[in-house]
């Protein structure tokens, strides 16, 4: 095929496909056995420093608060993440100085709620360094290719823009239609988290609603950290067996955490703790700010479960839950009432 | 302009006139879905709405925080995949792609990258997300924007997204699918299309009280004028209400 044009990013991720399954053979046990783990281990386990990360779900939908604030608490370094749609999940990795490279299709913003304090002046002081750009559609049909074990996958975006040239791809000459065509290449992260409603012990795992791209994440993934609402017996999986969006061979740990997303939102379980993130957003103004943020909720919580204590415990999620079910109006409250 | 409507008011109610009933949009944050949303309560009740990261055909109930909450996939048709609409998108489906842009120029590219030195930037802006593949997929993109002397460029920075690049046939020259392209602009000031042969930007209407010489002013590109200009509808009362019953926080429409 003849390469029309090559963008100068930097090919992130990517192994000959070869290479790839080899790495899967010896690596992926295809034993059903109890994978259960406690956060900390996992994180210690999994995340070394320098590692390539992406997160499941949307950057603040179903996205593994749990295990990001682990990867915080336990002050992991030179980190690359996937700015896949990275929103509270990469800021808080930037701001906390774990996340020093990006590669970005959005990053740096929290959609509605405008750009973001932290991830702006890390990036824009050189900090955080933005090795290659590119498309939503095209990252997730990156983790599509290496899903299906192939080098590449051909798409009609990121054509004739700077995205393309601060990208990996390639453009070639399609061999069938003649046309120019963007080649994708195959993207491996070494650890994903993906935070889910249910799974076994096995890492079965059920998704409600939109998949978003962890179908695919999932089978890109080298390692796979699955973070549960809830830990079901293997009986719920295998009498529905058409709802397992990810079979446990692809997982390497299950971790149960219940609201594992605070202060993002989980479909049809609780909505965005707007309030959190309104502090965060506050605080992450200044550097000695953010400092304060991880001291009061992640450095100075020894867990999870401490954290949900310290951001209002049961009151305020379940509040999220109403609000999350039409019943509570998230806008019209700055603050969690204290009675009902 | 003394008027009881606000600017924000006045751009999702045209931004909303511009979508038909019966067809598919695709949808970004924002004022693009208030607009949307806004076309299903008024003109549009059977526009089919398409999320990015899956929502296919939702009933949304009230103005979702993100392009991914469980809102943009309410009572929706299907909850699929980024994989699935992405596809639908390349594959002919989608009738519109409805964005936002920090940055244009006069073929409709579109910045939301970077401002200043790519490598060492003044602003960091979020990057394509999934911009790109809307305003590359799509038959039809439709951008909403604030029109400034600094936002509507001879020359960008930075093409995040694609508009007609860099002028008639360059998009079906880079590959990208044959008869799509950037179809409306949509200011606080006018409304734009892009001109049949040129495929540059041209001013097609002009919102009550507003003059040629203001969009001028507001402008470092050239803009081509259409022969008749249009006066654009003001806001009615029912759409403000139906504005605020969408967004009753005032997240996008008290900007």
């Amino acid at each position: 095929m003849e390469i029309i044009e090559e963008g100068q990013g930097e090919l992130v991720g990517w192994y000959d496909p070869d290479e790839n399954r080899e790495w899967v053979r010896v690596n992926k046990s295809r034993d059903l056995k109890d994978k259960r783990m406690a956060m900390a281990d996992a994180v210690a386990k999994y995340v070394p420093d320098g590692a390539f990360l992406a997160t499941g779900g949307f950057g603040h939908v179903r996205v593994s608060m749990a295990a990001i604030y682990e990867i915080i608490r336990q002050r992991k370094g030179n980190l690359t993440m996937a700015g896949k749609t990275a929103v509270f999940d990469a800021d808080v990795l930037i701001g906390a100085g774990c996340v020093t490279r990006m590669e970005v299709a959005y990053s740096f913003a929290h959609e509605l709620r405008g750009l973001s304090p932290a991830g702006r002046r890390a990036v824009e002081s050189g900090q955080c360094k933005v090795v290659a750009e590119l498309s939503n559609a095209a990252y997730q049909w990156r983790f599509l290719a290496a899903a299906m074990g192939l080098p590449f996958i051909p798409a009609r975006d990121m054509l004739g823009t700077d995205t393309f040239k601060h990208s990996s791809a390639k453009v070639v000459k399609d061999p069938f239609s003649g046309k120019p065509i963007c080649l994708l290449p195959a993207c491996y992260p070494d650890v994903v988290f993906v935070h889910v409603p249910r799974c076994d012990m096995y890492g079965n795992a059920q998704i409600d609603g939109i998949l978003i791209e962890d179908f695919e994440l999932a089978r890109a993934a080298r390692r796979l950290v699955l973070t549960t609402e809830e830990i079901v017996p293997e009986s719920v999986i295998r009498d529905q067996p058409w709802h397992t969006a990810i079979p446990f061979f692809l997982v390497d740990a299950v971790v149960e955490v219940p609201y594992g997303a605070h202060p993002c939102h989980m479909p049809y379980l609780y909505y965005f703790d707007e309030e959190q993130i309104a502090e965060w957003l506050r605080m992450s103004k200044s550097p000695e700010g953010a400092r304060e943020y991880f001291d009061k909720y992640v450095y100075g919580t020894a867990d999870f479960y401490q954290y949900l204590e310290r951001i209002g415990g049961v009151r305020k999620l379940d509040y999220l839950r109403k609000v999350e079910q039409l019943r509570a109006a998230p806008n019209t409250l700055t603050r969690v009432p204290t009675e009902s | 302009m003394t008027n009881n409507y606000t600017a924000t008011e006045l751009l999702a109610t045209v931004a909303s006139r511009q979508l038909e009933d019966r067809k598919s949009v695709f949808v970004g944050t924002g004022l693009p879905m208030i607009a949307g949303l806004l076309a299903q309560r008024t003109h549009a009740p059977n526009l089919l709405i398409i999320f990015e990261a899956g929502g296919v055909g939702p009933r949304v109930p009230v103005l979702p925080m993100s392009v991914g909450d469980s809102r943009t996939f309410y009572q929706a048709a299907a909850a699929s995949s980024m994989h699935d609409v992405m596809s639908m998108c390349q594959a002919g489906h989608i009738d519109y792609g409805f964005l936002g842009a920090a940055m244009i120029d006069r073929y409709g590219n579109i910045n939301t990258t970077v401002i200043g030195d790519y490598a060492h930037p003044t602003v960091r802006l979020p990057g394509s997300g999934g911009a790109n593949d809307i305003g590359s997929l799509c038959w039809r993109t439709i951008i909403i924007m604030r029109q400034e002397k600094r936002r509507f460029l001879q020359k960008m920075d930075f093409v995040t997204t694609p508009g007609f690049l860099t002028g008639p046939g360059a998009r079906e020259k880079a590959g990208l699918p044959a008869g799509s392209g950037p179809y409306r602009v949509i200011t606080q000031l006018g409304l734009y299309g892009f001109d049949a042969v040129t495929r540059q930007i041209t001013l097609l209407a002009m919102h009550p009280g507003v003059t040629v010489e203001q969009i001028r002013e507001h402008s470092e590109m050239d803009i081509l004028i259409a022969d008749r200009i249009e006066t654009t509808e003001a806001p009615t009362e029912e759409q403000r209400r139906l504005l605020h019953e969408i967004d009753p926080a005032g997240k996008v429409m008290g900007k």
